[in-house]
């Protein structure tokens, strides 16, 4: 955590308390004098995004749970009695419920950035995959968070996702059993289901500390994908990158105000709207449109084991993608062929989460079939063959000679996001 | 730590690993408890005893669904036309291959008591729909035939049967042959 400079208490008693606790120091030289890359564009900026959609989440949710009760007999009319009783309720829910959509397209940007430039090369390794673990973490929160309104959808999601652990061999049955507290979803699932939506988010923060202390070990990568050499290559964390996020933060929050304020149930479902019955199945089930690509998956293997399985995998090969691919060269600015691969897997992924809406059948299965096929192949065949057969383009010596190489004085703030490539 | 190098072990590594065994033990006894609790407790097991149902308000065609252990449980009274559809199948082509007589009780081949779950993830599939005629899982696209077996769709296996006797030719009992 070197900082161009070093943080010089101003006061006797700052002086006083850097010799028995030096967090200002440890602020400053993090997030005041902690040197970015000069040429960071505008796909940058999500990780502070996310950080705050998590401080949304914690603080909307802490409120709703004071006003929520975890009983199969009054959660749906708690949830109702926020919505309409509760002051600013509608506003927290609806807050909350959006929040967490936005909160998944935050991470999806961020990750394909982290693709995009191969942001998980070595030395950075351990910080991808602290990230997806907290994608993990972030799927199982989301889902329990799903199941508390005990809707119809509630319910019969964590049916569903609870059965998928039915599919282990020998002892699938009494796993699920163990995890229901009862032979089928009831009150003893949705308390614990609330315990633990409670809980999963601050593991989450502790997990994110850990993700930024690997981010500040290492540094951030940047568009070009080389190290930064001199101190012409970076600038000072303050005020550069704090306005650079804190500007693209808001124009997120408009995005988000928009959902919660104009179309608040777009993304949701009206089945949710119906208390949960445990003798009738909704018609049509689907998860939320963030879980959509991974249930395409799903449903596109026509075995129930290996459905889960490929499921399982599809999340879990990201955490070995800094070994995956071979190539030395981490930006896809200087890998032509990466670029086209990637914005392929790009197309493969925002096609399965539209085939995971559509029902299974016909040609939704043969496509959903052919795109799983693509999305392990991408990271198993392509990416580890592709770094060994691939002419890069030659690398700039230097970040500031890549910024000046664009006409850009020294001095000037990062290029737009335009020079960048479109997404 | 001593500067004797020795390879006997020492009364020191004895303590070490004593130590480190009973450290070990006791975390695993203290673990048990709180993996433990997420089973069904005792309230719970108590209302998935057995339940009676009575059979003589069903008219034939038709079925009803009764809940046992919070499961769903399909009680169908056949038609002449269904039980000659569910043995007139060649069993060794079916998906998970069982003959109707091993799906009902000898001399009750009327009733057909069947779990009311999907055996693909969970759904409760619609009674007297599908092209066979018996359940259809509106979730997935499962169709199962009149005996409850698979035919078509993503589950891997026929509807489960629940634990039942007939006590007598009009009454049944749920989970009387099932272990609490």
């Amino acid at each position: 955590m070197s900082g161009n400079s070093i943080y010089q208490p101003q006061s006797a008693f700052m002086r006083w308390l850097e010799r028995r606790l030096p967090i200002a120091g440890l602020v400053y030289s993090s997030f005041v004098a902690y040197p970015t890359p000069r040429n960071l564009n505008y796909w940058w900026t999500f990780g502070g995004i996310l950080t705050f959609m998590l401080g949304v989440q914690l603080v909307t949710g802490i409120v709703l749970a004071m006003h929520y009760t975890p009983h199969v007999d009054f959660a749906f009319n708690s949830v109702e009695q926020i919505m309409r009783d509760v002051n600013y309720g509608w506003l927290l829910r609806y807050l909350h419920a959006n929040g967490a959509s936005m909160f998944f397209l935050a991470a999806y940007v961020h990750m394909f950035r982290g693709m995009y430039y191969g942001s998980y090369k070595e030395p950075r390794e351990v910080l991808w995959i602290l990230g997806v673990i907290l994608l993990l973490l972030m799927i199982m929160t989301g889902f329990m968070g799903y199941v508390l309104p005990w809707g119809q959808m509630s319910f019969w999601a964590a049916t569903v996702i609870t059965n998928l652990f039915s599919a282990i061999p020998l002892v699938g049955e009494s796993v699920v059993t163990w995890l229901w507290g009862g032979y089928a979803v009831g009150n003893p699932t949705l308390n614990r289901f609330y315990a633990l939506h409670y809980l999963l988010p601050f593991v989450i923060v502790g997990v994110v500390v850990l993700h930024i202390w690997a981010l500040h070990m290492v540094g951030q990568n940047n568009p070009d994908g080389i190290e930064p050499v001199t101190e012409r290559d970076t600038v000072a964390f303050t005020p550069y990158a704090t306005i650079k996020d804190t500007f693209l933060m808001i124009v997120f929050c408009i995005l988000f105000a928009w959902f919660v304020f104009y179309i608040p149930n777009f993304l949701g479902h009206p089945d949710n709207y119906i208390p949960a019955n445990p003798s009738v199945t909704p018609t049509h089930i689907v998860p939320e449109w963030y879980y959509l690509p991974f249930y395409a998956i799903l449903r596109a293997i026509p075995n129930k084991l290996l459905g889960v399985v490929a499921l399982g995998a599809s999340i879990v090969i990201l955490a070995f993608l800094p070994w995956l691919d071979t190539s030395p060269v981490r930006s896809a600015r200087y890998r032509p062929l990466y670029r086209q691969f990637f914005w392929l897997f790009f197309i493969v992924c925002v096609g399965l989460g539209w085939l995971g809406s559509k029902p299974p059948e016909g040609a939704y299965v043969l496509i959903a079939r052919i795109f799983t096929a693509y999305y392990f192949a991408y990271f198993l065949i392509i990416l580890p063959v592709l770094g060994r057969v691939e002419k890069t383009k030659p690398l700039p010596a230097s970040i500031s000679q890549a910024v000046l190489s664009q006409g850009i004085p020294v001095g000037a703030p990062a290029p737009p996001p335009a020079a960048v490539g479109k997404a | 730590m001593t500067a004797v190098a020795s390879s006997e072990p020492t009364r020191r590594d004895f303590l070490y690993i004593a130590t480190g065994t009973v450290a070990a033990i006791g975390t695993a006894a203290a673990v048990w408890p709180l993996v433990a609790q997420m089973n069904p407790d005792a309230s719970t097991i108590a209302a998935g005893a057995p339940v009676e149902v009575d059979l003589t308000p069903i008219p034939e065609g038709q079925t009803i669904k009764v809940f046992w252990r919070s499961k769903p449980i399909f009680i169908a009274h056949r038609t002449k036309k269904q039980i000659e559809d569910a043995q007139n199948v060649d069993v060794a082509k079916l998906p998970d291959p069982q003959p109707d007589s091993s799906r009902i009780k000898a001399g009750h081949e009327q009733w057909q008591v069947l779990i009311a779950i999907c055996t693909h993830l969970g759904c409760i599939p619609l009674a007297e729909q599908g092209p066979y005629d018996g359940y259809f899982c509106p979730c997935h696209g499962s169709v199962y035939d009149t005996s409850g077996r698979i035919r078509q769709g993503p589950a891997p296996a026929n509807l489960a049967l629940p634990p039942y006797e007939f006590i007598s030719d009009t009454k049944i009992r749920i989970g009387s042959t099932a272990a609490a």
